[in-house]
């Protein structure tokens, strides 16, 4: 299926600045990334300027201003989950990764009574320990 | 047999899915439901009743045939866990499917609103103030006095926005009642809406959590008519911890960054765009329909001093037996965490405690008989926060977990006020100067002047609250910081 193009994307939106951020999510979905083109779209369509697209856009740490066709592992490294050991599964996971894989750091997915926790894909991951850090891991690869 | 099973992020996280396959090659097919909050024992198999877990998909064939009992923990309702708990948010944890309004009527929901919907409004804002609810975010701001003030504004256009964007580390209820009972937030928002006349509302989540996202948005489409004329909607956020800061997060929904505004006006009167706005906690909601259907009095009959009603603790990190605790106000920490919580996982000391989330205090061991209060906490110099405790064992490096909470605000601040942005920056380079070992007297003096300018010169609670667990590590662990602690 080809990716949808940027105006059919926004054009599901209502013209106005409070769908900046479900517009972002979606261009974000579709095309994995925020482009130029994409900014430049989004600014026109609701009516503000480029930099101030840019300025939200590069506020919120899931949007992500370059592309990156990498698959995504988020790993919690919140306190909760450093308590029960994510610094370790984090060295594990960059090691197994090679490169190959992002290794997200974010911060809390709710699991903190079950960490060290990851999500892929929107899949919540727990009790990671090195073996299934590794695993996990070389299932994106 | 009735065969039931979880279907929150953290039964999935723990392969839930895979022990219902099992079931349903087994031939049954298990209902899913919300999650007792026994995390440990996830997945857990209830089965009429009796507990299993936690099961992986090789246990479930011998277990359905009533032949393996090595994983049993007997009647559920029974288990120590659950019997010193006083569940009225949590009432319907692990007995109803989420998404079935069938269930919801059936276990008293929606009387709550009916309630609400005979009464004349301002009973419905008295009833809440009577009943002593405080805003369970964080602040504990008495919920019937917001609820009073955007009532009585002049604007007729009023908004009800639910903040669920749960950021703290080592919380996790928002998630549960979302994931678990997402009608019970409906209808507290539902009833909210009535009294203090809001055509709309939203619930801000954070986008971490796709699995209540999802079941927030089905939930709304379920019950849509039965909340009418009152209309819903999901705002999903975009991985800023900040936006769980009321104004920030209204600026979010906006379309804008998420920064922190400059109170007053506060957003009861000026809050989404501009018109008077309830910012309330998933949890201060969801425990609106038990007060309209039970009574203030029932409700403030729970609690202490000015903390009533209860308190769904979380208990998270390194303890044996993690998950949800709701109890009244009152219990201590260490009947929470090492009665209840059994202690570490493995078995060693516990060496601190971080109540609150990331801006909250380290606790040590030694003051485990503070009680769980507002006051109490606030007393002893730490808070309770969105009532998240996160247990650490004795190989944690307290001087690290403080370089660690000024490089969580450098990595989250949204950067409007000076000694936020700034102040976290500087106190990551202090503390690896302190940690090195170089001139650390010097640096802690510097420090702690650091903290006071962050506590007193911010914004909001992310800047300000930072030299909580920062000066609690030093005060209780200087050790770690490499000072001696006679010194």
């Amino acid at each position: 299926m080809a990716t949808p193009q940027l105006d059919v994307i926004i054009a599901d939106f209502p013209a106005e600045q409070s769908a900046m951020l479900p517009i972002l999510h979606a261009v974000q979905h579709a095309h994995g990334f925020i482009s130029e083109a994409a900014l430049v779209a989004i600014a026109a369509y609701i009516n503000l300027s480029r930099a101030e697209v840019y300025g939200t856009a590069s506020f919120y740490h899931d949007f992500r201003l370059t592309d990156d066709p990498r698959p995504t592992v988020s790993l919690c490294r919140a306190e909760a989950c450093q308590a029960r050991g994510a610094e370790a599964i984090a060295a594990v996971m960059k090691e197994e990764a090679r490169g190959h894989v992002e290794i997200k750091t974010v911060y809390c997915l709710g699991l903190c009574s079950v960490g060290p926790a990851a999500m892929v894909d929107d899949i919540p991951y727990a009790r990671l320990d090195q073996d299934s850090a590794r695993s996990l891991i070389l299932r994106q690869c | 047999m009735l065969v039931r099973l979880a279907n929150d992020a953290v039964a999935i996280a723990c392969g839930a899915d895979a022990v219902a396959d099992a079931c349903a090659a087994a031939g049954i097919i298990p209902e899913r439901v919300s999650s007792r909050g026994m995390h440990w024992l996830e997945p857990l198999l209830d089965i009429d009743g009796r507990g299993y877990g936690p099961v992986a998909p090789g246990d479930v064939a011998a277990i359905l045939r009533g032949e393996d009992e090595h994983l049993a923990i007997g009647t559920i309702d029974d288990h120590p866990f659950l019997k010193c708990q006083q569940r009225l948010i949590f009432a319907r944890a692990g007995k109803t499917r989420p998404l079935s309004l069938e269930d919801y009527a059936a276990t008293g929901g929606w009387s709550g609103l009916d309630i609400a919907r005979a009464s004349a409004p301002v009973d419905v804002v008295e009833t809440v103030l009577a009943s002593g609810l405080r805003g369970r975010g964080g602040a504990g701001f008495p919920a019937g006095i917001k609820w009073r003030t955007v009532a009585a504004a002049p604007d007729p256009c009023r908004y009800i926005v639910c903040n669920a964007d749960e950021g703290d580390s080592g919380t996790f209820a928002d998630r549960m009642v979302m994931e678990g009972d997402p009608f019970l937030l409906i209808e507290g928002m539902a009833i909210a809406a009535h009294a203090v006349g809001a055509q709309k509302g939203f619930v801000y989540i954070r986008s971490e959590y796709p699995v209540a996202v999802a079941r927030m948005r089905a939930a709304i489409g379920l019950s849509r008519d039965l909340i009418a004329p009152f209309e819903l909607e999901v705002f999903v956020g975009a991985g800023a911890y900040v936006c769980g800061e009321e104004t920030a997060l209204l600026n979010s929904m906006e379309g804008k960054r998420g920064e922190v505004r400059a109170k007053p006006p506060i957003p009861a009167l000026a809050g989404l765009f501009g018109k008077p706005t309830i910012v309330n906690n998933v949890l201060t909601l969801a425990a609106v329909p038990w007060i309209l259907s039970h009574g203030a009095e029932a409700y403030a009959q729970f609690g202490m001093g000015r903390s009533r009603g209860t308190m769904p603790v979380q208990l998270a990190g390194n303890v044996r037996y993690g998950g949800l605790v709701e109890i009244a106000f009152g219990m201590t920490l260490g009947e929470l965490v090492n009665d209840i919580g059994g202690g570490t996982v493995g078995g060693r000391p516990v060496k601190a405690v971080q109540v609150g989330g990331p801006l909250g205090a380290y606790i040590p061991p030694e003051q485990f008989h503070l009680p769980f209060d507002y006051e109490a906490f606030a007393q002893a110099e730490a808070l309770i926060g969105h009532g998240g405790i996160t247990v650490f064992d004795d190989r944690t490096h307290m001087g690290r977990m403080a370089r660690f909470a000024f490089s969580f605000c450098a990595a989250e601040s949204c950067g409007k006020c000076t000694p936020c942005r700034l102040g976290s920056t500087r106190g990551v380079e202090l503390m690896d100067q302190i940690l090195s070992g170089d001139r650390v007297a010097d640096h802690i003096v510097t420090m702690t002047d650091l903290a006071e300018v962050m506590k007193h010169g911010s914004l909001c609670a992310l800047g300000g609250f930072t030299p909580y667990p920062v000066m609690s590590a030093l005060r209780h662990w200087p050790e770690d910081f490499g000072v001696s602690p006679d010194v």
